[in-house]
């Protein structure tokens, strides 16, 4: 039928209940063209949508030519009604027209509005006809006693019972009649109050006075889609429809003159862009990820759009199989119980139709035994939902590819599928973005180059790369167009996303290692910030103690790089602060492989430790006097600030406790004593102290060869130390010709293995010492004596003066006798 | 039913209530479940409080989320049996008993769940004289307050259903599920009429006291009820309650104590929530509940220490042993929890000074 007037369907973006009766409308009025809310520079890529690879969710992107991280995005997913007329329309051969403000104004207007090129709110140009204007729907849910509008909504129009399955005779196009008169209403009480789409206009505040004509960015776009409808009158007649926000329906059917609205148009600001189709997820439609498209649940509504009868039931159905799969008993008693739950409390909250509230209570109260835990993941799971779009690759090239295109250009190097080596020098501003680029292209799983490991001796400020485009890179590339528009913005949403999913926290560790090498500081704040959640949650001190390290050599590439490491430098101590206080707790109680992992943890811990103090040091400089190094560990807790020789300070006092602890592992326990002892905070009174009560007759053997490999063990200089400290041999010696005979059978692997990894050298010298015999009295040796290395107890006079000649000789002094 | 005593310590909800019972009744024309004396939407509006047409007002019973209330009514009306769940001091009681006397107009049947809770406190005791000398019939039989809940087609009410014997727990599958309770003696049978349902409370921090079964879990609906949502409101009820309670112990009213109550809650819920209150660090929590009520009995405590033996003003020193207590409940793991705490969180806040060192002063 081709009516006296186009068909305006005013709909709600994305709902699902709009979706079918603009299916069922244009079903009933079958219009020769049709005409949808979007940009019209999409005219030409609509027939895409009509491809066998195209699946939605997809968005048509349009970006400034030049800059494509100037960007605005117009999502669809399968629900969207605009979808729903596209497909129709491609399916009956209509043709279909976008009549918005094309793209180029709209970027164009963008960029002179408050917002600059962050593809954060590019909704602008597609807000949904409700998302700044919750106002005026506000009013009209208040009229019919609802204090959500977005409740109201789905009652009013996405719910209907039967919405888009009329009978046959009823007719499809009544609601839309209804709401445009609602919208009229709505429309004239705001209009008369104040210059309502400005105020309305959530993103609009910087640009009304913009283009000569004083209007607001919806009466311009207005006046567009009324050219727009006139041209297509004009082309096809009225037998047309018109699909688009319900908040323009009434600003289209108004009679306006030609010139008036050539008027409102005149002189709008105009970038070149270009436009393509690129994949969506469900999880960039919905309003939390910032993208804003603006619906919380696309997952439900996905669901509502494709469930054929009984939603509700369907949907329990669902939820309980993933509870199932996720080892959550759920039986289908559950489900019954939980359907019933669902539609007496809609009855009882005056629902037609239990929404996804309703369900959710019952989810929780039925499945999930009242616990948010498992609701969270049918949150995450279903009611948002993983659906990744795709779309095919006869598509226009996706912009972040140009990005790409141009950066290789400004940065001199070439896509080759041959190998090739680059060496970097990251003190050089191109070579560093070069290897910023590599960084950020790994990120996003396009392997292009690998780091190699740097030939020795070059430092920290050297990379070597190995460079080698495959033609597969291009399809990663392209999935990658997912995360942005270009490969820093791609790259910062892609480590924001993998920080939120990360699990583990050696895999956040790592993350945020990435991050400063990839030079993606927006990524920074959400990495450290899901760093920090993962540190306090996890118990195991050996992943704490594990992701030390990383974190800490992070901090110091971030000096190389110049990068703003503050926070990162905070998050370190943090976690160390968290080592310091589980440490001896988690030492104790260790089979002998545990003892020996928890030993190379405290060992790297104590390297970490002293290369944060060291940053610390050089960060804050001048304000902190030398307080701390002097006081009593953190006992009351000098100041708020933490200086870095606290953070020394406190590790030595669990170090000292590690030490002194009985019953702990024996090997970390001599590390301990010796990692003080390197330090200087332990003499070695003490330590021989230490060493003589863990020797003596009361500790298992085991345990005191344990110690000694921990003591003396790993490090080349563990010997030297027994060389040069006789009482310390002179306490090995006497146990070690103590143990009894079946008993050194059992040790005698342990002190193997760690006398064997002493240079020949020491060895030798150890051993000449012991058959020396030296040893014997030197326990009772005075302590002054010990300075002297223990090479006897005084001065060999003889073996002295055999050097004066030579040194006479060298000093240049006259033969005087001698 | 026993008349109403207006001597009673603590009136029964329907006879404290029996006004605003009485203006609902009169003012509700919705549908009402069998033997239902008031309907669901009538019920929550009891709950939750509003005006009616006629302009009485109701006071709100239950100060939380609205989702809450509309949840337990609606599993009243499916005929599904109603679990409340929560921490001490969340209202589960003050609530079932609400719910039973809007519902039922009688919060009276009610078992008290114990560790010697018996069969026959959810099935039926004997009178032994009788049994003795009539043998067994029907007259012998003593109902519990389930099996007349069931015959009259009531509202009873479980408190504490996880302290109750898992044995004993079990009897009231078949109570729920098949709505009958057989008496094998005499060959039959007592079936639930239309009405009949029943409410449990259960403390969900008391893991493994006696941890339902799923053949009963899966009977119930279960909601939990929140602790409160603010800060604020939670400063409120514990200096509220710590006042009163104050009083009936005789101790000298404190005159700022309320920056230390705001500690103490803010350092209970930090912990509760596993995440300090800028929302900026993720913390363990410790093994105890850290209930509203344990912020209310570390305060009173701490307020008896400063009266006794301080100079009368409620000091950090004074809460800290207290907190102590309440937040390392094992003592290996919860210590670490609490170390962590006082070195990431309180030594680095400003004006915490104080009660880090007095902190640390008693966990060394």
């Amino acid at each position: 039928m081709s009516g006296p007037a186009p068909a305006l369907l005013g709909v709600r973006h994305h709902g699902p209940g709009s979706a079918r009766s603009v299916r069922a409308a244009l079903e009933q009025c079958r219009p020769a063209a049709v005409l949808i809310e979007g940009p019209p520079e999409a005219d030409a890529l609509v027939h895409l949508a009509a491809d066998e690879g195209m699946r939605p969710p997809v968005a048509l992107l349009a970006h400034a030519a030049a800059d494509p991280g100037r960007a605005a995005f117009w999502p669809f997913a399968e629900f969207s009604p605009e979808w729903a007329a596209i497909r129709w329309a491609l399916a009956h051969d209509v043709p279909v027209r976008f009549i918005d403000l094309p793209a180029a104004h709209t970027l164009a207007l963008n960029e002179e509005g408050t917002e600059g090129e962050h593809p954060g709110k590019p909704e602008a140009g597609d807000e949904a006809g409700r998302a700044p204007r919750l106002d005026p729907l506000a009013a009209l849910a208040g009229a019919a006693g609802y204090d959500d509008p977005e409740v109201w909504w789905e009652d009013a129009v996405e719910h209907r019972r039967g919405a888009g399955r009329v009978a046959p005779d009823g007719d499809a196009l009544a609601p839309f009649t209804a709401i445009a008169e609602a919208m009229a209403e709505l429309r004239a009480s705001f209009d008369d109050a104040t210059d309502a789409t400005d105020t309305a206009d959530a993103t609009g505040a910087g640009e009304a006075t913009e283009s000569g004509p004083r209007a607001g960015r919806d009466a311009v776009r207005e006046a567009h889609m009324r050219l727009r409808l006139r041209d297509a009158r004009r082309e096809f007649g009225d037998g047309i429809a018109v699909v688009c926000g319900a908040w323009h329906v009434p600003a289209l059917a108004e009679k306006r003159t030609v010139a008036a609205d050539r008027q409102l148009l005149k002189g709008l600001p105009k970038v070149k862009t270009e436009i393509g189709w690129v994949p969506w997820t469900h999880r960039r439609l919905a309003r939390r990820s910032g993208y804003g498209a603006g619906i919380t649940s696309p997952g439900w509504y996905g669901h509502l759009f494709r469930a054929p009868d009984r939603p509700v039931e369907r949907w329990m159905t669902e939820v309980a199989r993933l509870l199932r799969d996720e080892d959550h008993p759920v039986s289908s008693a559950h489900v019954i119980e939980a359907v019933r739950l669902a539609d007496t409390l809609a009855v009882m909250r005056g629902r037609p139709l239990a929404g996804l509230g309703e369900t959710t209570d019952a989810v929780r109260a039925v499945m999930c035994d009242g616990s948010d835990v498992p609701l969270a993941l049918v949150q995450d799971r279903l009611v948002i939902g993983d659906v990744l779009g795709e779309v095919p690759g006869s598509a226009p090239a996706p912009p972040l590819q140009r990005d790409l295109a141009r950066l290789q250009r400004s940065l001199r190097i070439k896509p080759e599928a041959a190998f090739r080596d680059l060496e970097f020098d990251l003190r050089k501003d191109t070579d560093a973005a070069r290897s910023r680029l590599l960084h950020r292209l790994r990120l996003l799983g396009v392997g292009w180059g690998e780091p190699q490991r740097s030939r020795a001796g070059l430092g920290t400020f050297r990379e070597t790369w190995r460079l080698c485009w495959e033609p597969e890179l291009s399809v990663r590339l392209a999935e990658a167009g997912v995360w942005g528009t270009t490969v820093e913005g791609a790259a910062t949403a892609k480590a924001e996303s993998l920080a939120r999913g990360a699990t583990a926290l050696a895999e956040v560790t790592a993350l945020a290692e990435q991050c400063l090498l990839a030079g993606l500081p927006d990524a920074l704040p959400v990495v450290m910030r899901a760093l920090a959640d993962r540190a306090a949650l996890d118990s195991d001190v050996a992943h704490l103690a594990q992701a030390l390290p990383a974190l800490v050599r992070s901090v110091r590439y971030g000096d190389v790089r110049r990068t703003d490491t503050a926070a990162l430098g905070e998050v370190a101590e943090g976690l160390a602060e968290r080592v310091f206080v589980g440490l001896p707790a988690a030492c104790s109680g260790l089979d002998g492989d545990a003892a020996a992992e928890m030993r190379g943890h405290v060992d790297a811990v104590h390297r970490a430790v002293a290369l944060l103090a060291e940053a610390g040091e050089t960060n804050e400089t001048s304000n902190t006097s030398e307080t701390s190094e002097t006081s009593e560990t953190s006992e009351t807790g000098k100041d708020s600030a933490s200086s870095a020789g606290a953070l020394r300070e406190r590790w030595a006092a669990v170090l000292t406790t590690l030490a002194e602890r009985d019953g702990l592992p024996g090997g970390i326990r001599g590390r301990a004593a010796r990692l003080l002892l390197d330090d200087g905070r332990l003499t070695h009174e003490r330590a021989a102290r230490l060493m003589g009560l863990v020797l003596s007759v009361g500790t298992a053997p085991a345990e005191a060869a344990a110690w000694i490999e921990g003591f003396v063990g790993s490090g080349g200089s563990g010997g030297m130390l027994l060389v040069h400290d006789e009482r310390l041999l002179a306490l090995v010696d006497a146990w070690l010709t103590g143990v009894a005979p079946d008993a050194f059978t059992d040790v005698l692997p342990l002190l193997r293995r760690t006398f064997s990894a002493f240079e020949p050298g020491v060895r030798r010298t150890l051993g000449e010492r012991v058959r020396r015999g030296g040893t014997g009295d030197a326990g009772a040796a005075a302590p002054g004596e010990m300075a002297g290395g223990g090479f006897g107890a005084a001065l060999d006079e003889e073996r002295a003066a055999a050097v004066l000649p030579t040194m006479r000789l060298l000093l240049g002094m006259a033969h005087t006798g001698g | 039913m026993p008349g109403i005593n207006s001597e009673a310590l603590r009136p029964h909800a329907e006879d404290a209530f029996a006004d605003e019972l009485k203006a609902l009744a009169a003012a509700d024309d919705r549908p009402r479940p069998a033997r239902w004396r008031l309907s669901p939407w009538a019920v929550a509006t009891y709950l939750l409080g509003g005006t009616l047409p006629d302009g009485t007002v109701i006071t709100p019973k239950y100060v939380g989320p609205r989702r809450v209330v509309e949840v337990a009514v609606t599993t009243l009306a499916t005929d599904r049996a109603l679990l409340l769940l929560g921490v001490p001091g969340t209202a589960k009681t003050w609530v079932s008993e609400h719910l039973a006397a809007a519902v039922s107009g009688d919060s009276t049947l009610l078992v008290q769940g114990t560790a010697g809770t018996a069969e026959e406190a959810i099935r039926y005791g004997w009178d032994y004289a009788r049994l003795l000398a009539h043998g067994p019939s029907r007259e012998a039989i003593v109902p519990s307050p389930v099996m007349r809940a069931m015959a009259e087609g009531m509202t009873a009410r479980v408190e504490e259903l996880t302290r109750i014997p898992a044995d004993v727990q079990d009897t009231l599958i078949t109570v729920l599920s098949e709505k009958t309770l057989p008496i094998p003696e005499l060959g039959e049978e007592v079936q639930a009429v239309r009405g009949f349902n029943l409410i449990a409370t259960a403390n969900d921090r008391d893991r493994g006291v006696n941890e339902l079964s799923s053949a009963l879990r899966r009977r119930f609906n279960t909601v939990v009820l929140p602790l409160p949502a603010s800060p604020e409101a939670e400063v409120d009820i514990v200096a509220r309650r710590v006042d009163q309670l104050g009083r009936s112990l005789d101790l000298p009213a404190t005159p700022d104590g309320i920056d230390e109550i705001r500690r103490v809650v803010t350092v209970f819920r930090e912990l509760r929530d596993g995440v300090t209150t800028d929302g900026r660090t993720k913390l363990k929590s410790p093994s105890g509940t850290l209930s509203t009520a344990e912020a209310i009995s570390v305060v009173t405590g701490g307020l008896a220490l400063a009266a006794h033996f301080g100079d009368g003003v409620l000091r950090a020193g004074d809460v800290a042993a207290g907190i102590l207590g309440a937040v390392v409940r094992d003592p290996a793991a919860d210590r670490v929890v609490w170390q962590e705490y006082l070195e990431t969180v309180v030594r680095e806040r400003d004006g915490w000074k104080d009660f880090y060192r007095a902190c640390r002063e008693v966990s060394v």
